[in-house]
């Protein structure tokens, strides 16, 4: 059994919520307040939608061999282009319309440098991911816009019996599984990202499957930014979304879809993003000092990855000894 | 069975009752080897019989389940290739396992690198890496990046790798799959040096001219298990296949040359002028007919696979035109040339072919999917229809379209490939290299279906480094020297002898006719 790849990440999930549960007897508890559901596990998935929304982009992304390092500075500007635009007057859904155009044309913008122009992923995504934080800063001027708008509140902090954005969230990983697995889209991108040459020599159309994830990516980072914007009514353009591209390339890593590309899991994704976020609320739940969250965080997962690497797996693996001649070799030996 | 009497010494390398299992299928029960110092060892048998399996089970990539390992007599337990390695085995694995981005050199001496003042000494690298290329024959610059060179210069460096170390024991596994004549010479007359120096070397190859040249002894498997050991003078050819096959053959006997019923088409399927690319191929004129198989011949580093990626689109021609069905064509890549009917089955199945993490039904309908688009999946039923059809045309083992790729014989994923550009039934289908690394049942099964194609009405361009086999299936025979198109051999009876004398020729130009 803990030869399946999500045995591990399953493991650790499920020992961080008994860790909270231990910690805070109430952590399991959910509450039914106005047809809504409250409490530990929902503020999780609420929190957590944002991370497993780009780590749905990001997983496609990896599976072709790339990395989307500016999902965080595209998270920025989705948030600070709708909230500016909402505070200038304008209203919720053409804001967001507005957001999610720009991030398409991010995404587009990625996709050239790296399936056209032929740039290292990590490079090319570098840059929107440094630059991307001073367009947002100058979109807002450098201020944090807050926003008070009933529509606008919705994507991050609404609820129809569950969090609206967890339900995006949701919608979107089962979408991307729905089109990827019915059609034969998912096995092309796994083909491009395990031998791109021999992928073109077959005739399939690469570049444009790679362009695709780019763009994908973006829109997902565009929606994950409204969120987080949305949940605390306000733009900032240094904090918002900072360092959740590592968070989503961790999901995706724990979840098992390898950095080298190839085959992706969404469900892996699923389980990783999970763990991330459950990870998160476990630190300040148990009171890890602040100093120390990032080495904690780094050590389980550290840990998760360890223990699934097939070398690891290895050492597990029971190795029966051979027995020092058996009755054939010996019979075949003799003269 | 066993009628070879062991050497007077000690053997090198002792393999006592290995068994090596991988999940659901036994590669490897209870095989016994031994390999003696100052010997060529061949290892025999068909594809996924289990040679790979035991090379890399002496090397420690797998560890086996049962069994004992000893090397001069002490028991080892390697669990990586580089322990192998440290202790005097020297390996060339049937896939060529470089780094394609790094310089030939850095290929040949990595991590083992002349130092100065704890630096990698680049001019004393390449020197090295230079008298090793010079030992093996092959003079290209060992400051090139190992990318820029064709599959057999890359299995050349890869061996002149395996050379630079003074190693007891010497493994290599099919070395010769895509080298010419020429280069097969020059490296049998070093592993006669060695053996001679008393380094034990192990063999492998699915060509038995070459298997009879140079082997002392010969082991045989069959599924996994060991079925004997023979010795090349006193076991036949065709005895020694029917062991390894484990059947008499009726399938080994020659495909019926250029069938009379045949008719090559008047209209070209495709027709080239001039067509060329500086660097890589001068221009050339080339008509293919439907129903016609043209052989294309040539020395390592003449230009065939040049000419074949020219033909595909997979690289840009810079003069001269082509026309396919009549109608001129510009090439945009590969999959233009794909969408007018032309295939091409890469003869670098690692780079160019296999898509290693993904299944074999996938990797079979890859061109057929790509071409239909991603919205209209083959479906399942469809996809698993296929698949078994060539499974049991083309003896794919195992007989599981689920399996991964990489888990399967080199010789077996050839056929997968195969295959591939097969199910989409092109007009023109370009094979490089397509026996590579085919045991000799399967090899007369290929060309069986090749010649079935043809007549069928399929044109076809066949490329292989093995001359009998071009002259074999080829009604047709285009001769290439030095990047240039030389000679056409055309008539009933061209002989290897012919394409031999017009690849040497030194005139040059102009179309030869044989009989
Ligand atoms: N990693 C693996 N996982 C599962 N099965 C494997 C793996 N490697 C090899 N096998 C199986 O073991 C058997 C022996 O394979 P092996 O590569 O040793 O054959 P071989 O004799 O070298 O054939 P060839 O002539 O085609 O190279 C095959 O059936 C193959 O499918
Ligand atoms: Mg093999």
């Amino acid at each position: 059994m803990t030869r399946h790849p999500l045995f591990w990440p399953v493991a650790a999930l499920v020992g961080l919520i008994v860790l909270n549960a231990v910690v805070n007897p109430s952590f399991l508890e959910v509450r039914i307040q106005n047809g809504a559901l409250y409490g530990g596990v929902v503020d999780i998935l609420r929190n957590g939608a944002p991370t497993l929304l780009i780590a749905v982009g990001m997983t496609l992304v990896i599976a072709t061999r790339g990395i989307d390092l500016s999902v965080g500075a595209v998270a920025a500007i989705a948030g600070a282009i709708a909230c500016s635009w909402i505070a200038a007057g304008g209203d919720a859904p053409t804001a967001m319309l507005l957001a999610l155009a720009v991030c398409v044309l991010l995404g587009l913008w990625n996709g050239f440098l790296v399936s056209v122009v032929g740039i290292q992923p990590i490079i090319a995504t570098l840059v929107l991911m440094t630059a991307g934080r001073g367009g947002a800063m100058l979109v807002t001027e450098g201020q944090i816009i807050t926003v008070d708008d009933p529509v606008y509140r919705q994507i991050g902090a609404g609820f129809v019996v569950l969090p609206i954005a967890i339900l995006i969230s949701l919608g979107v990983l089962l979408a991307v599984a729905a089109l990827t697995r019915g059609t034969a889209l998912g096995m092309l991108v796994e083909s491009v990202g395990t031998n791109p040459r021999a992928s073109r020599l077959a005739g399939v159309r690469s570049r444009r499957i790679v362009w695709t994830v780019y763009v994908f990516a973006g829109l997902c980072a565009g929606v994950a930014g409204l969120m987080i914007s949305s949940n605390v009514n306000a733009a900032d353009a240094n904090n918002a979304g900072l360092w959740i591209e590592m968070d989503a390339i961790l999901a995706v890593v724990i979840g098992g879809t390898s950095l080298a590309g190839g085959r992706y899991s969404l469900t892996g994704t699923l389980v990783g993003a999970l763990v991330i976020q459950t990870l998160t609320t476990t630190v300040y739940s148990i009171g890890v000092p602040p100093d120390a969250i990032l080495v904690f965080k780094a050590v389980v997962v550290i840990a998760v990855c360890l223990l699934q690497s097939p070398r690891t797996s290895e050492l597990f693996r029971p190795r029966r000894r051979a027995e020092p001649a058996d009755t054939r070799a010996q019979e075949v030996a003799a003269p | 069975m066993t009628d070879s009497p062991a050497p007077p010494t000690d053997p090198v390398v002792d393999i006592r009752g290995i068994t090596v299992d991988f999940p659901g299928v036994r590669a490897l029960s209870g095989v016994d080897f031994q390999l003696f110092p100052g010997e060529v060892h061949a290892l025999m048998g068909e594809n996924g019989a289990g040679k790979s399996t035991l090379i890399k089970a002496l090397t420690g990539v797998h560890r086996p389940t049962a069994g004992e390992i000893r090397l001069h007599g002490e028991r080892v337990e390697f669990t990586a290739p580089v322990q192998a390695q440290n202790a005097g085995i020297s390996t060339v694995y049937q896939e060529v396992n470089l780094c394609p981005n790094l310089s030939v050199a850095e290929n040949i001496l990595l991590g083992r690198e002349p130092r100065r003042l704890g630096a990698i000494d680049t001019r004393a690298c390449r020197a090295r890496a230079a008298r090793l290329l010079e030992r093996i024959g092959l003079s290209i610059d060992p400051g090139s990046g190992l990318d820029s060179h064709p599959i057999a210069v890359q299995q050349l460096v890869a061996i002149a790798r395996a050379l630079a170390v003074d190693a007891r024991v010497l493994v290599l596994d099919e070395p010769t799959s895509s080298l010419d004549t020429d280069e097969v010479a020059e490296l049998f007359r070093i592993v006669r040096q060695l053996r001679d120096e008393g380094v034990a070397i192990l063999f492998v190859s699915h060509f038995l001219e070459q298997v009879y040249e140079i082997a002392d002894r010969m082991t045989v498997l069959r599924n996994g298990a060991l079925v004997g050991e023979y010795l090349p003078s006193r076991t036949d050819r065709l005895e020694l296949v029917s062991v390894m096959l484990g059947r008499e053959l009726g399938v080994l006997e020659e495909v019926e040359r250029r069938s009379e019923d045949r008719a090559p088409g008047t209209e070209p399927v495709l027709t080239a002028h001039g067509l060329g690319r500086s660097g890589s191929i001068a221009p050339f004129d080339l008509e293919i007919h439907a129903g016609e198989v043209v052989g294309l011949a040539g020395l390592l580093g003449s230009g065939r696979t040049e000419m074949a990626r020219l033909l595909f689109g997979a690289d840009r021609a810079d003069t001269g035109t082509l026309s396919v069905g009549g109608r001129t064509v510009r090439p945009r890549g590969p999959r233009s040339m794909i969408a007018r009917g032309v295939a091409l089955c890469s003869e670098d199945r690692k780079a160019e072919g296999l898509i290693a993490d993904l299944t074999v039904r996938d990797n079979l309908i890859l061109a057929l999917q790509a071409a239909r688009g991603w919205m209209r999946p083959v479906s399942r039923r469809a996809a698993d229809a296929l698949v078994a059809e060539y499974i049991d045309k083309l003896d794919i083992r195992p007989a599981d379209p689920g399996a991964v790729m990489s888990t399967l014989s080199g010789g077996n994923q050839q056929k997968v490939l195969l295959a591939r550009w097969l199910v989409t039934q092109p007009d023109l289908l370009i094979l490089d290299e397509p026996t590579r690394g085919i045991d000799v049942g399967a090899k007369a099964q290929i060309q069986k279906v090749v010649a079935d194609l043809a007549a069928d009405g399929m044109a076809v361009l066949f490329i292989s480094a093995e001359l009998e086999e071009v002259v074999r299936v080829s009604d047709r025979v285009v001769v290439l020297r030095d990047r240039h198109k030389t000679a056409e051999l055309t008539g009933d009876a061209i002989s290897v002898d012919d394409v031999m004398g017009a690849i040497a020729a030194h005139d040059g130009q102009g179309t030869a006719v044989a009989s």
